[in-house]
């Protein structure tokens, strides 16, 4: 379908308001998009006539969230390709997600003297349940490294990989540097030895298309925010195979199908891991956030993402004083950098006070500023609904914050 | 409105570049870490006091953004060469000014050059950059093992 620019961008109300007295550039997307009016009035809609609790009430509200619930499970799983909704279980964020699988299946199936790979691009999120996963069971953890590119170095991959690595934890796209790895040589390699995979798709979900069964893929974790929905919502999509040999991740209500004092038989999947009442609107929200992705489709979402990265890279190229950090031959949306004589905190409040959000900091990736030697990077994540205008604007707030400190 | 040249001042920006006081004390019998992880700045200061109870040498190492680097370089000069007993009272004076009610005006007969920072205070998530040097020092002077923060 053809993409109007006009048409996405008045999808977003948030996008039509002005700071400091120039139109809002949103540039920080990696962190979380905006959302779209659909979103915001399927959120809405569920509080004004909808709202009761789920799985639980005869009456016809309950019916309702009930379906609406459900149903954003249904879309969620169609979306990823699961083979069936059993596989979406829903959790506060993809962290929540990983903690699940680093906790449950984790815990039962890592032991002493055993191995978890992740890489040196990993979010925070993708680090830190691993390393207490193997602390807690003596198990090791290894780091694939990356080149100056900030792209995975595949041959220490395959030599990292071993019979007592149990799981391999990759991001699918790195949010600090934009890099989309090649996931579906990680997963069949891991396979090969007997490993497990886990994907973090936080990032990448919402730009590129994901197809579990084609992937073949153990656990894909998201976040909804980072895809046009609500914060506090996210999912996990593991195999059913799997999910239905792990124990439970917490107790409580919806997850229990009998509870007596001696005994309590387990809800069926994906219940099992749902403890509590859930976040009903957020999962409506979610759902209809995926069905405004599929509304513009990947294919012109892509390519148009595609252009606006092409562009403002030509323009950091040339930009004096200006080192992208991350140049992956396959990257989207991310640009990160830094500016020589001018700290990236210094430059986000600069820009903020020309009407441009960035992002200044370690972006939850540590261990990629380590590797680059700076204490920080700025970074500029575009969206579907930026222009090439928000991108000229962004420059031009470069050049200004340049001259404050010329 | 207030601009940004309110908050990059040529001062700070000057001191930023140049940064007074900067590099290891040959001699020094006080020293403390500060850091803050929301943007990476990390400091070192070290900090001379004579018998007389004078601050006699004071110097930061590290990085940061413009505004930790020009409020430590700032700070150094600030106390450099007066009583130890008198940082207390420094340190609040400082923290109030960068905290403080939009309206008020800063004292500069009491701030002299600090008073440069006050422009933070339009910019709250930018506090903690100007006040992280100062937090070490107290640290530094409390003889503290913890690195400072600023929370």
């Amino acid at each position: 379908m053809m993409f109007d620019i006009e048409k996405v961008r008045a999808d977003f109300p948030v996008l039509d308001q002005q700071l400091y007295g120039k139109p809002l550039v949103y540039l920080d997307n990696a962190a979380t998009t905006q959302k779209p009016q659909c979103v915001i009035d399927a959120i809405s809609h569920y509080y004004e006539a909808d709202n009761a609790n789920v799985h639980r009430g005869v009456h016809t509200l309950s019916e309702r969230a009930t379906a609406g619930y459900e149903g954003a499970r249904k879309i969620i799983a169609g979306f990823f390709n699961a083979r069936c909704e059993r596989e979406v279980i829903f959790t506060r964020g993809a962290t929540e997600a990983i903690n699940l699988v680093a906790s449950s299946w984790g815990g039962a199936n890592v032991r002493a003297g055993d191995e978890v790979l992740i890489t040196h691009m990993e979010h925070h999120s993708n680090i830190v349940p691993w390393q207490m996963l193997c602390e807690h069971v003596g198990a090791t953890l290894k780091v694939v490294p990356i080149n100056a590119q900030g792209e995975l170095i595949m041959e220490a991959f395959e030599e990292l990989l071993s019979e007592r690595t149990r799981l391999v934890g990759v991001v699918h796209m790195s949010n600090a540097l934009g890099t989309i790895n090649p996931i579906s040589t990680i997963i069949e390699k891991a396979h090969a030895v007997g490993a497990k995979v886990l994907v973090d798709g936080a990032q990448a979900a919402a730009h590129v298309a994901v197809d579990v069964q084609a992937l073949d893929v153990d656990f894909y974790v998201t976040s909804a925010h980072k895809m046009y929905g609500p914060t506090g919502i996210g999912v996990l999509i593991a195999k059913e195979s799997i999910l239905k040999t792990m124990p439970p991740y917490q107790g409580g209500g919806d997850m229990i199908r009998v509870v007596t004092f001696d005994k309590t038989e387990f809800n069926d999947l994906p219940y099992k891991f749902e403890a509590g009442t859930p976040h009903i609107s957020g999962a409506i929200g979610f759902g209809r956030a995926i069905e405004y992705i599929q509304s513009i489709g990947f294919d012109a979402i892509e390519k148009r993402e595609k252009e606006l990265l092409a562009y403002a890279t030509a323009k950091a190229e040339v930009f004096d004083g200006l080192r992208q950090i991350g140049t992956a031959r396959e990257k989207a949306c991310v640009l990160s950098f830094v500016l020589d004589g001018v700290h990236p905190h210094d430059l986000g409040t600069i820009l903020d006070r020309e009407a441009v959000a960035i992002r200044a900091g370690h972006h939850c990736a540590m261990p990629v500023m380590d590797f680059f030697k700076v204490p920080a990077t700025a970074r500029a994540s575009f969206s579907l609904y930026n222009t090439e205008a928000e991108v000229d604007a962004l420059f031009a707030a470069l050049k200004k914050a340049q001259e404050i400190f010329a | 409105m207030f601009e940004l040249r309110d908050l990059y001042q040529q001062v700070i920006v000057d001191h930023n570049k140049s940064p007074r006081n900067f590099g290891k004390l040959e001699n020094y019998n006080h020293e403390a870490d500060g850091y803050n992880p929301l943007c990476g700045d990390r400091l070192h200061v070290y900090l001379n006091v004579n018998s007389d109870g004078l601050i006699e040498a004071v110097s930061f190492e590290g990085e940061g953004c413009a505004i930790s680097v020009a409020s430590a370089s700032l700070m150094t000069e600030a106390v450099k060469g007066t009583p130890l007993s008198e940082f207390s009272a420094k340190f609040d004076m400082f923290q109030h000014m960068v905290t403080a009610d939009l309206e008020e005006v800063p004292d500069e007969e009491v701030l002299g050059k600090l008073a440069v920072l006050s422009g933070v205070r339009e910019f709250p998530s930018r506090i903690k950059c100007a006040v992280l040097c100062w937090h070490t020092l107290k640290s530094a002077v409390t003889d503290s093992d913890e690195v400072a923060k600023t929370e």
